[in-house]
């Protein structure tokens, strides 16, 4: 009887967990490269034999199109398939950057208004949550397109926003101004009564105080320009017209000084935290901003002489000629991008707050803190590493809805390349695969940043 | 994991035999096998292709489609309509989703050559123009200096529309939408000063505004537009058969043989309409066609005429002109081959 001989080598090699996991991760790597390839060489085989030119040459030739919104110089009669794409690519980026910013104010509002123990308020905050959510983004673009259009007068018989007694001081803003004030400062004393928790009471103030914040700066930045620019508000169904603002000599200082009052402020806020953090000293953070940002260019204007001169827009033919044009598609689309997605954030803001035991707003009552500080210092940061990652899926879902800006007309990228220029040319992978990278790089981009933040106010653990 | 890696060889043998099925049998066995001619048409375009209450497509366009089922099943209702957009056209056709496209498709050099399609004819000669409120007070296209233009996009009416103001010097604003309809819409909103596209849209169109007497189509032509069926490179038979399709239909016009007398022209001794008719010679048989195509054609469809008066002529909505539509033999373009 021969002897067995073991062969733990061999043995442990056929049926160790960790080798046969990377045999078949191999093996499901290899077919997944081997389907790639067959997909890619039968779609380059059946092009050829259909006779369907391909390749990057399209990328040079003339378009021959034209684009209204651009933002850079683009026309039928000079430029290429390629500058179209920047085109769109541009307008992409253009809604969904500025949809990205409203949206979190917008999300963040509704969610702690959701948290209040205002009846109306959490209530409103619910209907809101509930029909946006509830509702396909592609009908609340076409409502919003059509909300916008349909209340615009024709361009002969365009609103003038300067007719309404926006002047400065405007006193219908003025006024407007001081009820939201008023208003602000009311729900700040009542805040006792409105909010039974000191949670609560840390949303009503931080509500209240958003408020303000947002009717100063309104109020501020609207009676600057039209401090600077007499008329030249126009409003029709074509748009919303601006005063196109040239910059005469010295003009560029202006732009310096207002570039420069924003890194200023951000060293300084660097600074004013170190040094609380050493000293316990606190410094106006808001207000040296507010200065270095808003008054002091305002201040460098009047002193070089008011160096701005403006286009405006006047009626010529049938539209407006001059100026800034607004386009409705844009603002349809922005408002649709906007108030859906925020709808989103406000769960996700929501969930983020209640997420935060309540054991850490009374340990920080105990420590002595009031409701203000209690949520900023201790509740929104703790609720910050819950919100940042869904916030980022929704960063990522809202660049990615703009491309439905298509069924309304605003020339986004996938209108202009993947609609116009996929059909003129008719290269219809390469133009997929272009408009594929672009969002997928948009998408790594973003979630890459987020990330980075994520990182920053993860908890660290000892 | 096992379960995950036979699922995916499984979809990769799938994939490659698709592949592999795909490839060189001609497509008319592939129809014949399948029982029906897939055709593409507009999703909604009046006196084109536009479905009628209970369902059923209608319009000139149409009509084509079940031409070709009539020759090739003896059936005109074999025919399965899959709405485009002027956008997706192109590409469902090279994908293989549809078999034709009859779709008021302008035929044009680049479309013709480099996106591995071919041409079959012309069964509508059109031209883009504009048209606008009367309001408004315009009466020639050339008084359109600084006009918002609504266009639906990914069509020649796009470049066209450049070409038109670049030659004349006149600036304008653009608003491209994906489809026909929310382009009409946003013209009747009041974005648009002017909604242009091919005059016989034009005249479509019109009839889905509120008050279509309302608005008024300007006199100029901006541009040669003719539209016909268009078919995949590659599959000669196929071509020859929507091409012979188109031309039957006008034949028959020519040699006046109607819906209504096609029966008694079985008994006609002259030589032209007994080749038509299929009593003499054997013309459906080299397209794999049975030799009475061209009388199933007349019998089931009609012939061009009729076509055209039924869907976009007098005794349609539309009420639009023979014009150049009509046959050669009375002053038009329409004139086709002869069969022999």
């Amino acid at each position: 009887m021969p002897t067995e001989t073991v062969q733990p080598g061999k043995a442990s090699l056929l049926y160790d967990p960790k080798i046969r996991g990377y045999v078949y991760q191999a093996a499901l790597l290899a077919v997944v490269g081997f389907l790639l390839y067959s997909a890619a060489s039968n779609a380059i085989t059946n092009l050829r034999a259909q006779k369907i030119a391909s390749g990057f040459g399209f990328w040079h030739n003339a378009a021959g199109f034209d684009v209204n919104q651009k933002l850079i110089p683009f026309s039928a009669s000079g430029s290429t398939y390629g500058e179209a794409f920047y085109v769109g690519l541009l307008n992409t980026l253009l809604v969904a950057s500025i949809g990205i910013v409203l949206s979190t104010f917008l999300g963040f509002f509704v969610g702690v208004a959701r948290l209040s123990s205002n009846w109306v308020l959490s209530k409103l905050a619910m209907i809101y949550v509930e029909v946006i959510r509830n509702l396909p983004l592609l009908l609340q673009l076409f409502f919003w397109y059509n909300a916008v259009l349909k209340p615009l007068p024709n361009p002969r018989q365009s609103i003038d926003l300067h007719f309404f007694g926006l002047g400065w001081p405007s006193p219908l803003l003025t006024g407007l101004m001081a009820i939201a004030a008023g208003l602000a400062w009311l729900l700040y004393k009542s805040s006792d009564r409105l909010a039974n928790s000191d949670r609560d009471r840390g949303l009503v103030k931080l509500v209240s105080g958003v408020v303000l914040t947002v009717a100063t700066v309104i109020w501020l930045v609207y009676s600057g320009i039209l401090h600077v620019v007499s008329s030249g508000f126009l409003l029709n169904n074509r748009g919303l017209y601006l005063p196109d603002p040239q910059l005469g000599p010295g003009g560029s200082l202006i732009v310096w000084t207002f570039l420069i009052g924003i890194v200023a402020s951000i060293i300084f806020r660097v600074w004013a935290r170190k040094q609380q953090e050493a000293t316990g000293k606190q410094y106006p953070v808001g207000w040296i901003a507010l200065g270095l940002i808003v008054v002091l260019p305002f201040f460098v204007y009047l002193v070089t002489g008011r160096p701005v001169s403006f286009i405006y827009p006047e009626i010529a033919g049938f539209n407006l000629r001059g100026g800034i044009q607004i386009f409705p598609e844009f603002v349809a689309l922005l408002l649709g991008l906007t108030t859906y997605t925020a709808g989103f954030i406000a769960e996700v803001v929501r969930a983020g707050i209640l997420a935060v035991s309540k054991g850490q707003t009374e340990a920080a009552n105990a420590l002595g803190l009031r409701a203000g500080p209690t949520l900023k210092l201790v509740v929104i940061p703790q609720a910050m590493r819950v919100i940042i990652p869904p916030l980022t899926s929704n960063y990522l879902n809202l660049t990615k809805n703009s491309s439905l800006a298509v069924a309304i007309g605003y020339p986004d990228l996938v209108q202009v390349f993947t609609g116009t220029v996929l059909n003129q040319t008719g290269q219809a992978v390469e133009v997929v695969a272009i408009t594929m990278a672009v969002y997928l790089t948009i998408s790594l981009v973003t979630s890459f940043f987020m990330n980075i933040y994520n990182k920053r106010m993860a908890l660290v653990e000892r | 994991m096992k379960k995950a890696v036979t699922s995916a060889l499984v979809l990769a043998s799938l994939a490659l035999g698709a592949g592999v099925a795909q490839a060189q049998t001609g497509l008319l066995p592939q129809v014949k096998a399948r029982g029906v001619v897939t055709c593409g048409t507009s999703p909604g375009l009046a006196g084109f292709a536009m479905p009628d209450a209970q369902g059923n497509y209608t319009g000139i366009d149409v009509d084509l489609c079940r031409a070709l089922a009539a020759a090739i099943f003896n059936d005109p209702q074999k025919v399965k309509f899959v709405p485009l957009s002027s956008k997706d056209r192109f590409t469902a056709l090279q994908a293989g989703e549809v078999d034709l496209l009859s779709r008021t498709t302008t035929w044009t050099l680049s479309r013709d050559t480099s996106l591995g399609l071919n041409f079959a004819g012309i069964n509508y000669f059109d031209g883009q123009g504009f048209m606008v409120r009367k309001k408004l007070g315009v009466d020639s296209a050339l008084k359109l200096a600084g006009a918002s233009v609504c266009v639906a996009q990914g069509t020649t009416t796009e470049l066209n529309l450049a070409d038109f103001f670049r030659a004349n010097k006149m600036k304008y604003e653009v608003v491209a939408f994906g489809s026909g309809d929310e382009t009409i819409k946003a013209y009747e909103s009041g974005r648009c000063d002017a909604f242009t596209t091919d005059s016989s849209g034009l005249y479509a169109e019109r009839l889905k505004l509120q008050i279509p007497t309302d608005h008024i189509v300007l006199p100029e032509i901006i541009s040669k537009e003719p539209l016909g069926p268009v078919v995949r490179h590659g599959d000669d038979n196929w071509l020859d058969i929507v091409k012979w399709t188109h031309n039957a239909m006008v034949n028959a016009e020519e040699l006046g043989i109607t819906k209504a007398n096609v029966d008694e022209m079985l008994k006609s001794e002259n030589p032209e309409i007994k080749r038509f008719v299929g009593t003499e010679g054997k013309f459906g048989e080299p397209m794999g066609l049975s030799n009475d195509w061209a009388y199933r054609i007349v019998k089931l469809v009609g012939n061009y005429g009729e076509v055209f008066e039924k869907n976009v002529g007098a005794s349609s909505p539309l009420k639009i002109a023979r014009g150049q539509n009509a046959l050669w033999t009375k002053g038009g373009l329409q004139y086709a081959p002869p069969i022999r």
